[in-house]
């Protein structure tokens, strides 16, 4: 990675009780790159996810977007700022069509475009993801990637410079992931930076440029996705001292 | 465009036609048609916020209350119009500091809270007149006809209905109904919530309070008891459940057969309202969840299917 990074994460700290969730996390994302969040179930990534978000307060760290502090915004500040998210269980609007769910992302998001003037970009985002037609449709029509394909239309309308994905790719069938990864692997060809915590290792393989991998709430490895998985340290993480 | 042309063409119409109702009707028809402007009003205001945004209210009274007391007080010390500003700054004010520290409430934490809200200021109108101005309850002597209070609450429901049509247009709109749907997802597409449910809020407890100041005059004896009479709060809220909070015209459609029947109740069961009242709101929630506009659009897309080949 050269010059500043896009995003850059630092000491970020998070207790729940007496459980540190995420502890001392570092990390950067460059722009225009794919990066993997990887662990196990419970090692704290979608905390980092809701910490970067601003879903959730940091006990302590920073965490930088293009050079300026966004740590301790509130979620509506740091998604205008240029950080758009996916949910780990979609949430799409549900009283809404696809069309004013598009709508309101790009009413509020970085670029604030409303009315008539909207109309045609709302198209256009939803052809993107391949959502093109069914604009009137609510969201319980549609099939379960077709949700996941909404939401991440929903994210762009914000005119994010990061596209946070908390396991967008989790839960499809063999055809739908190459689908899915097809679109993500197009998304970045258009120079977007991702942020992706992720379990499918096709998905990670094909797309990361490097990978962090996080356990009990620490970074124990990072680099190329190669390097980071034959670590030691991560591969005990994985299958327990035993195994390794 | 043509629609709302169209939609505005037959609003005005009907409101033209309205005005003439003082003309024609008796003095009891006349009564009964402030009553039902006066419910349309506050039911409608409720419905502002409460529709889209889910955050179903009880301060509807609280509000109301502060427009009839600021007329009691100054209602014959100030020329009329000056009167209603000062109301409505009152009100407006209120509901701005009430809205910043209960809005982060949600669900039955806020329900509580207003209805507490509304018993709250009636009892300090209540300890301030004992204890400063020694009167509890005041004559209210303002020369307003019951046509001129007739004439105001139509302007006033014209005003109302013509900014919820507006705000249904607006960005703000998108915004309640974002909030209302999933306000964590809201966040995160770069609403401020809070700010938009303050903002709501406060514009609708502001026609509240017009519309109590309006009415002041149509008691000559008011005290906190008759000003912040809690059942007004829960029948707008049944109104405006049995109509449809979803729609804008929705709660007129409770309000004009509620109004009626309350009237009626009242005049025969007046020692058992309360009692009437609660059972009218179970059987309503129960049986038309969605209200009457949510049983015309099922009737209508039912008929559509149908014609469909």
């Amino acid at each position: 990675m050269s010059g500043a990074a896009l995003l850059q994460v630092d000491g970020l700290t998070r207790r729940f009780g007496g459980l540190v969730a995420v502890d001392g996390v570092s990390f950067a994302v460059g722009e225009g790159e794919i990066l993997g969040l990887l662990g196990p179930n419970g090692s704290g990534k979608t905390t980092v996810l809701n910490l970067i978000s601003g879903a959730l307060r940091h006990d302590a760290g920073q965490v930088a977007l293009a050079g300026e502090a966004i740590h301790g915004l509130p979620p509506h500040r740091v998604a205008r700022r240029g950080i758009a998210r996916t949910f780990q269980l979609v949430r799409p609007l549900g009283s809404l069509t696809c069309r004013e769910n598009v709508a309101a992302a790009l009413a509020f998001g970085r670029r604030r475009v409303f009315g008539t003037g909207a109309a045609a970009e709302i198209e256009a985002l939803l052809d993107r993801v391949g959502l093109g037609g069914r604009g009137d449709a609510l969201p319980e029509a549609l099939t379960y990637i077709d949700q996941k394909r909404l939401e991440l239309a929903r994210a762009l309308a914000l005119g994010p410079r990061l596209l946070l994905l908390d396991e967008w790719l989790a839960g499809l069938n063999p055809t739908e992931l190459r689908q899915g990864i097809e679109l993500v692997a197009a998304l970045r060809a258009q120079g977007m930076a991702i942020l992706m915590v992720e379990h499918v290792m096709d998905a990670i393989r094909s797309l990361c440029d490097r990978c962090v991998v996080m356990n009990a709430g620490r970074v124990i490895a990072q680099g190329t996705v190669e390097a980071a998985l034959a670590d030691p340290e991560v591969v005990r993480a994985y299958l327990g001292d035993d195994d390794a | 465009m043509r629609r709302g042309a169209v939609i505005v063409a037959i609003a005005a119409l009907a409101l033209g036609l309205l005005a003439f109702v003082p003309w024609i009707a008796d003095g009891y028809q006349l009564s009964l048609a402030i009553g039902i402007l006066n419910y349309a009003v506050l039911a409608t205001a409720w419905t502002l916020f409460s529709g889209p945004t889910r955050y179903v209210s009880l301060a509807t009274v609280a509000f109301f209350g502060i427009g009839a007391y600021t007329v009691a007080v100054l209602g014959e010390v100030l020329a009329w119009p000056v009167v209603l500003l000062i109301a409505l700054g009152t009100g407006s004010v209120v509901a701005l500091v009430v809205g910043f520290a209960t809005l982060r409430l949600s669900g039955v934490y806020f329900v509580i809270f207003t209805f507490g809200l509304a018993e709250l200021i009636r009892q300090v109108v209540t300890w301030f007149e004992v204890n400063v101005t020694r009167t509890l309850g005041r004559y209210v002597f303002v020369d307003i006809s019951q046509e001129q209070i007739y004439w105001q609450l139509l302007g006033l429901t014209a005003l109302v209905f013509g900014a919820g049509y507006a705000i249904r247009r607006s960005r703000l709109g998108l915004a309640l109904r974002v909030i209302g749907d999933d306000e964590v997802v809201a966040r995160h597409l770069g609403i401020g919530t809070t700010a938009a449910k303050v903002a709501l809020f406060t514009f609708s407890a502001g026609f509240m309070t017009l519309c109590g100041a309006i009415m002041a005059p149509r008691w000559t004896y008011i005290d906190p008891a008759i000003a912040f009479n809690p059942v007004v709060s829960f029948q707008v809220l049944i109104m405006a459940l049995l109509g449809g909070a979803h729609r804008l015209y929705g709660p007129l459609l409770g309000v004009i057969p509620l109004t009626l029947l309350f009237e009626f109740l009242l005049a025969r069961f007046p020692n058992h309202f309360s009692i009437l009242i609660g059972l009218a709101f179970m059987a309503i929630v129960y049986a038309i969840p969605r209200g009457i506009t949510g049983l015309v659009e099922q009737a209508s897309a039912r008929l559509r299917r149908g014609a469909a080949p």
